[in-house]
């Protein structure tokens, strides 16, 4: 396997009493996309929320373990975390974009980055809206409110909003779980493209998304990673009994 | 039988709405009735003459306007950051409950115990004159409360994926509340506020001893003057005036006023709430 850009280890995660990750290992792949799938509360979104440790705004969420970053342990307690934010995006389930136009969505990374340069703010926000196969749709429209965008629209938006701040690895939380098909296929197209460019994760309880965009699968059941490898291994030729039964679909 | 019970339970609820309706109707009509003689352009923009017998009420609207304002200015940044503080920064402790607790009390407090309070603290305790300032922030302390309830509620409805998306791109927790949440919030805000200041604007007894003046023959020129308002002239033209009969169509007129203000302040928070509802 190539370069690991994030390795998780040994990874614990407690809400109060209840154990919600055990003893997680995972290595994820430098500029590969790795799609995190298991049924419903097995605990997918939880590890996602540990990698830009988004469970601080928890009070209750206790993590060990270790989730190395290049070559620091992010939970250590002298991580910045606002500047792991900015090497670590995040796509949400459902589309966030701010009560503001479309133009100071993708600038509101750079702006709080401190970068005021207008014409070069400018010109990256059309960068990363191309990038993010949106530029056509709203390059009139860049000053109307964001929230007037269809759905769609806004999960890209959202994507280029993340981009924008160029972070290192991008988390995905079931992206597209909100959306209509042709609006699904255009995120994942839009996910593909940025392979190589960004490390990228991604949950998603649709396992046709998962073979389609992922170099590798990891297949979570309550709380453990049962089954990690290539993607066309976890669905073609699954070792385990478990990721045999939820790849043929008899539970979900 | 049930189809009875639910028809009686129905016409029980139907009548206590219609009561209602009636007596605020019947108020109303009450007050237009006798007030819509004398109410008119002249009426709103000339001072009382000949011992309030005659003329307008002009320097009680434009002191009701201004105390008004002043109030908002002074317990509007206070109110708002304190609902900030109790909403996005306060630990879900014993001691944040308490100072919730303590708020919601604060707005069941009788309006006199504020009057008093304003004229112990600004007046006797600081020293500055009854004037325009010292009935605002009284006034302010009243609206309060209602403030930072009304704003706290605002911040909750920002939905929790809006603060994570901020997060989630490296801002502070103070850059996420000030560039993203308030001003998803200022709708929520604005409404409350407004709906703060149509009460205080009809407030009488927390300007009492603060500020308010029986009469004045000029316009308060600064915000340590005392000046007349709209609540206290009714209240002067209704139960203390010398000539009270004479007077009685202009203390109709003046509450006429008062509710045109009130009502204008609180359709301006409906219009406000529904314009950003979608």
């Amino acid at each position: 396997m190539e370069k690991i850009k994030m390795d998780i280890q040994a990874l614990d995660l407690f809400f109060g009493k209840k154990q919600v990750l055990k003893n997680i290992h995972l290595g994820i792949g430098a500029g590969k996309i790795t799609a995190l799938i298991g049924p419903s509360g097995c605990g997918k979104s939880t590890l996602l929320r540990s990698l830009n440790r988004m469970h601080d705004l928890h009070p209750d969420a206790r993590l060990t373990g270790k989730i190395m970053l290049d070559d620091h342990n992010i939970l250590h307690g002298n991580t910045n975390v606002v500047h792991l934010r900015r090497r670590v995006g995040m796509v949400f389930q459902k589309p966030n974009p701010f009560p503001m136009t479309v133009a100071d969505n993708v600038a509101y990374g750079m702006k709080i980055n401190g970068l005021h340069d207008k014409p070069e703010v400018r010109r990256r926000i059309e960068q990363c809206l191309r990038s993010s196969f949106l530029w056509e749709e709203v390059s009139g429209e860049l000053d109307k409110s964001a929230l007037d965008l269809s759905g769609g629209q806004q999960q890209r938006l959202c994507i280029a909003r993340a981009i924008a701040v160029e972070p290192e690895i991008i988390l995905y939380d079931e992206p597209c779980s909100a959306l209509d098909p042709i609006s699904t296929s255009k995120i994942e197209e839009l996910i593909l493209s940025l392979r190589e460019k960004f490390t990228q994760v991604i949950v998603t309880h649709n396992m046709q998304q998962a073979q389609r965009v992922a170099d590798y699968t990891a297949f979570m059941y309550l709380g453990e990673v049962i089954e990690f490898g290539e993607t066309q291994q976890i669905f073609q030729s699954p070792r385990h009994e478990l990721t045999k039964n939820y790849v043929a679909g008899h539970f979900g | 039988m049930k189809k009875i019970t639910q028809l009686f339970g129905f016409a029980l609820l139907l009548t206590a709405t219609l009561v209602v309706l009636s007596i605020l109707g019947l108020i109303l009509f009450d007050i237009v009735l006798k007030g819509a003689p004398v109410f008119n352009w002249k009426f709103l923009t000339h001072f009382p003459q000949k011992g309030m017998t005659e003329g307008g009420i002009f320097p009680a609207i434009f002191g009701t306007t201004l105390v008004t304002l002043i109030s908002t200015v002074f317990a509007m940044p206070l109110g708002i950051g304190c609902a900030v503080y109790l909403n996005e920064y306060a630990p879900d402790n014993k001691f944040t409950r308490l100072i919730r607790a303590s708020v919601r009390n604060l707005a069941g407090v009788p309006s006199i115990v504020y009057g008093l309070f304003g004229l112990s603290i600004f007046i006797q305790g600081m020293g500055i004159p009854p004037s325009l300032l010292t009935a605002g922030c009284t006034l302010g302390l009243l609206t309060l409360p209602f403030i930072i309830a009304t704003t706290e509620e605002a911040l909750r409805n920002v939905p929790r994926l809006t603060r994570e998306g901020a997060l989630a791109l490296g801002a502070t927790r103070w850059e996420c509340v000030y560039s993203v949440v308030l001003p998803s919030a200022v709708p929520g805000i604005l409404t409350g506020l407004i709906l703060a200041l149509s009460r205080a604007a009809g407030e009488t007894a927390p300007i009492l001893f603060t500020g308010v003046a029986l009469y004045t023959r000029y316009l308060p020129a600064s915000p340590l003057d005392e000046f007349m308002a709209l609540p206290y002239h009714l209240y002067i033209l209704s139960t203390q005036h010398h000539a009270i009969e004479q007077v009685r169509p202009l203390a109709y007129a003046t509450a006429m006023t008062l509710l045109l203000v009130v009502f204008l302040l609180n359709f301006t928070a409906f219009r406000i709430r529904a314009t950003y509802k979608r």
